[in-house]
């Protein structure tokens, strides 16, 4: 682009003639993340057929990395939200209102407000695709409703107190955390399933790839339960206390858990103890959120700290600071992170890669306090939930402009929404594959020279052992055959075997009678004086 | 204040009317979709599962009055083969019908080959009764009616001995015949025109090279393997071995490379410019190998063996890939892969001629673009995991009857056995006093010229 290149000078020597190409920093980010990783290196290999094998399959891996970086560039129908400010105007000081009222009539219309002040603080959460929410009035008011065209798909009163709410792998089921057990629902608002082994549960969450609903509680029990089979795959006792902060990484499938000492632990099903335990807080961890690419982990605690985590090599990155202790987080599919406390709501720009000094946008909730909130996937919505109703907000650049039809799509239609079904069960990840790195899977392990040449000769070790045991044993057997006969055994009871271990025995005893004069000895030394004063005798050691 | 919100219109995203096909919009970000290695392993764990489910090769028998000792493959129809029985009793097949078009009556006794001209309509059978009949193979596809005998043979060559093979010269109209020695006969000639010797031994197969028509090799009852040109009096060069091989079959696409069937159970693919040394060891049967014989494509081959199964190699493998065996099915006598690659058929003794698909899980027919594009992206997938130890498992994965398992179990046993006794006096011995031969020359016992 003319503009952006430095005025050439006369005689500066020969200029380029290729020019380079200025890309958008976005799209060179995404075009970095689609190589995944660096080429093999080619050099060091010496088997010729390998080699050429390899130089092919990194030749295709190069073109369909370029193709996919073009169609990006180029081919995706929509560009993300942005909000400017002009002039000394800042971004945190623009109401919701004002940019209500600046934005195109369709857009407009996913801000609203639903009063609901009789059922208690609502928690609401989003299907994949972000067309439909599901509401959880803390008093037992449920309502599934497809929020853009204000559609109203289910509502039931289940009469009993609703801790949390989570879908399942679509709209069409829907888990409800109620005042004992864990209740399953269909799209119709009809119980399909009563979970007994779930009891008192806080917090619930779907890892939608390996069909899991994760469920923690008073009990302080990690249940993963396979909702495609209906087995139960792991229950982990967290040994922690209650917990009701659940999170999980959208990278590897980890589920965190933030408990009441600071402490966040992070579980896999095929683990009875914690992959990691990571302090910190002082005091209890209120809220986590995680990036979708699972490289930034938010905590937060009643320090009124937010600190800001490598979640890959577990190393803190930054520590903001509070006016009062967050109570709630939500890492957007852009990256935006939302804090929130009593009324009020601030979303921050760019706050997990680098420190970010002043909030993006603020939101002061005209009524209700807080209970929770999320950003709607694929919309540039953050959905609130509070003591009033239900409240949404607008956060322009929140939410991923394009996208893919075949991983969740907003329009989707009923038949799309039976196949999309079924190829993700036939997808279905098996819960082993949840690991700290899901890069290892499939790579082979190397194992150092040494450690396997230990192994072996320990291995052969062992066996020689076992052997020499065995062949002594044999040897016993043989050579006791014919010889343990009852008379025998009489006659040797009556010898002089005896005898032969005295000598040890007496010798134990003139051991331990030296032993106990020389302790004797050693206390008569360190008596306490008699005259000195009680304070002082703790000083004399016995 | 400039500000700009997500808001997509339905219609940009749904189709307007109801024959419009679907929108699908495509974002290859990795960030939506993670878990990239665990579908993908997920993925072909299942396809190794579905290869193994839809594996139904057994496709149809064809049944004859008496066992089945040779096959022949017509090259210029691919719906029909030759098989000819120990009656004497040759039949032309149509596999798709599975019915006998033509009998071909005269042989007195068991035939040992048939072989068909380069224009597909005319083929020569040899036979133990020491005669080789020549035959008409009309070109034309026959109707739907009652099978018809064709009693004659065209023309009748009288020899002096039994014939244990033959085959045909791919140029010119004249066959080279296995007997007592090498025969080559011309088709107007009732004499042979030419005839090779080495030994006094039985030669028992003969094949002719498919680049230079004037080249062939032959095998023979004294464990050789030799090689002859047309234009020299003399034979080439011969290769012996520990033990016979029983049939040859050249390399369509690398027509230097043979490949044995030997009786040791193992079947040994050779360079014919160095013979001293076999290219490759190929080694799953348990008893002798009866027949080979190479796919049109040049990379796999079909082998019989006596022990009752058949199995289909790689060239450059030295295991089977695919075997296939049935309770019905005795001893493998001759096996033929069809000119498309995508049937083998296999001759027994149980009087049947089996029609088998290549590919035990292939799809065969009309299939879609889109089930084209899956089948070939399981292929893909089974190729990229299929050294992770589940997927091996599976992919490996093959009922053998308890016979052949168990014998394999003891070759194994005994090979074993072998190689620890013989590393244990490697490791006791003066360094380079055993001098170990590598597999590939053990067997060669000589080269001869």
């Amino acid at each position: 682009m003319a503009e952006d290149e430095p005025p050439r000078q006369a005689g500066e020597g020969k200029t380029s003639k290729k020019r380079k190409k200025v890309r958008d920093p976005e799209a060179e980010e995404t075009a970095k993340r689609l190589k995944r990783g660096p080429a093999v290196d080619l050099k060091s290999i010496t088997d010729k057929k390998l080699k050429g094998k390899l130089k092919r399959t990194e030749a295709v891996f190069a073109s369909s990395q370029k193709k996919a970086a073009q169609i990006n560039e180029w081919l995706l129908p929509a560009s993300a939200g942005t909000l400017e400010a002009e002039g000394i105007e800042r971004t945190w000081n623009f109401k919701q209102e004002a940019i209500v009222q600046a934005v195109d009539v369709s857009a407009a219309a996913k801000a609203f407000d639903l009063s609901l002040p009789e059922l208690g603080p609502y928690n609401l959460t989003f299907t994949r695709n972000g067309r439909y929410m599901l509401l959880g009035g803390r008093l037992g008011h449920l309502a599934l409703m497809d929020w853009q065209r204000s559609h109203l798909v289910c509502e039931v009163q289940v009469k009993e107190a609703v801790r949390d709410v989570a879908f399942l792998h679509n709209e069409t089921f829907f888990a409800a955390a109620q005042k004992k057990y864990v209740y399953i629902y269909d799209k119709r608002g009809l119980e399909v399933h009563c979970l007994r082994d779930y009891t008192d549960v806080h917090a619930l969450d779907f890892l939608p790839h390996h069909f899991l609903l994760t469920s923690i509680g008073e009990h302080g029990v990690l249940r993963y339960q396979d909702t495609s089979t209906g087995h139960i795959v792991a229950q982990h006792k967290t040994k922690l206390g209650p917990c009701d902060v659940m999170r999980h990484n959208p990278h590897n499938g980890v589920t965190l858990l933030g408990h009441s000492r600071g402490c966040v632990t992070m579980w896999t099903p095929n683990l009875t103890t914690a992959a990691v335990k990571m302090l910190c807080h002082k005091g209890p961890v209120k809220a986590l959120a995680l990036d979708p690419s699972g490289t930034y982990l938010a905590t937060a605690g009643v320090d009124s700290q937010i600190k800001v985590w490598d979640v890959r090599m577990l190393r803190p990155l930054h520590a903001y600071y509070s006016h009062a202790p967050v109570t709630h987080m939500d890492i957007s599919q852009r990256g935006l992170l939302a804090v929130g406390y009593g009324r009020k709501v601030q979303v921050w720009q760019d706050a997990l890669r680098s420190k970010a000094q002043s909030p993006y946008l603020t939101h002061h909730l005209p009524e209700g306090v807080l209970e929770t909130f999320r950003f709607c996937p694929f919309e540039d919505v953050l959905g609130i939930g509070h003591s009033a109703g239900i409240s949404t907000m607008l956060v322009p650049g929140a939410g991923e402009p394009n996208f893919d039809t075949f991983v969740a799509n907003p329009f989707q239609t009923v038949k799309q929404r039976q196949q999309q079904e079924v190829v993700a069960l036939l997808d279905k990840l098996q819960p082993d594959t949840i690991v700290l790195d899901p890069d290892t899977i499939g790579r082979v392990r190397k194992e150092p020279a040494d450690v396997a040449r230990e192994r072996r000769s320990e291995e052969t070790a062992a066996n020689a052992a076992r052997l020499a045991a065995m062949r002594r044993e044999a040897e016993a057997k043989a050579k006791m055959k014919g010889k343990n006969k009852p008379s025998r055994r009489h006659r040797k009871k009556q010898s002089n075997i005896i005898e032969d271990r005295k000598p040890t025995i007496k010798e134990r005893q003139k051991e331990e009678a030296t032993r106990k004069k020389e302790a004797a000895q050693k206390k008569a030394e360190t008596a306490i004086p008699e005259d000195a004063p009680r304070a002082v005798r703790r000083f004399y050691k016995q | 204040m400039k500000v700009k919100v997500i808001s997509r219109s339905e219609e940009e995203y749904t189709r307007e009317r109801t024959s419009d096909l679907r929108k699908v919009q495509r974002n290859y970000d990795p960030l939506l979709h993670p878990f990239e290695k665990a579908k993908e392993y997920t993925r072909a764990l299942n396809a190794a599962k579905l290869d193994r489910v839809f594996a139904k090769p057994f496709l149809a028998a064809l049944p004859h009055d008496d066992g089945v000792t040779c096959l022949a493959r017509n090259p210029k129809l691919v719906n029909s083969i030759v098989a000819g029985a120990a009656d004497g009793d040759i039949r032309i097949w149509d596999i798709p019908q599975k019915r006998t078009l033509r009998r071909l009556v005269g042989h007195t006794a068991a035939v040992k080959g048939i072989s068909f001209a380069p224009d597909g309509e005319t083929c020569v059978s040899a036979s133990t009764d020491a005669t080789v009949k020549l035959w008409k193979v009309p070109y034309a596809p026959f109707e739907a009616g009652v099978v018809q005998d064709d009693a004659e043979a065209v023309f009748e060559f009288q020899g002096k001995n039994a014939f244990r093979g033959i085959d045909h010269h791919w140029d010119r109209s004249a066959f080279a015949t296995a007997g007592a020695a090498v025969d080559i006969w011309d088709h107007s000639r009732s004499e042979p025109v030419q005839s090779f010797t080495w030994g006094s031994d039985t030669v028992t197969s003969v094949r002719f090279n498919p680049a230079e028509p004037d080249v062939f090799a032959s095998t023979g009852s004294d464990r050789s393997i030799a090689l002859y040109d047309l234009r020299r009096a003399t034979p080439l060069r011969k290769v012996v071995m520990q033990t016979r091989s029983n049939a040859l079959a050249w390399n369509p696409l690398e027509p230097f490379n043979f490949t044995a069937a030997n009786e040791d159970c193992c079947l040994y693919t050779f360079d014919m410019r160095k013979l001293e040394s076999a290219l490759g060891v190929h080694k799953d049967f348990v008893s002798a190998v009866m027949d080979v014989d190479y796919s049109p494509t040049g990379r796999e081959f079909v082998a019989g063996s006596y022990d009752r199964s058949l199995r289909i190699f790689s060239v450059s493998g030295g295991h089977s890939r695919e075997v296939y065996t049935t309770k019905r099915m005795q001893r493998v006598f001759a096996v033929r892969f069809s000119g498309d690659a995508t049937y083998v058929f296999s001759g027994s003794d149980d009087m049947n001629v089996r029609c088998w698909k290549a590919k035990a899980s292939e799809q065969l027919g009309v299939r879609l673009p889109r089930e084209k594009h899956k089948q070939a992206y399981n292929d893909a997938l089974l190729e990229r995991y299929k050294h992770m130890p589940e997927v091996k498992r599976i992919v490996r994965h093959r009922h053998l009857p308890a016979a052949i398992y168990r014998a394999s179990k003891m070759r194994r046993a005994v090979t074993d056995s072998d190689k620890r006794k013989l590393q244990r006096r490697i490791d006791h011995s003066a360094p380079g006093s055993i001098v170990v031969k590598p597999e590939r020359k053990k067997k060669i016992l000589a080269q001869v010229e």
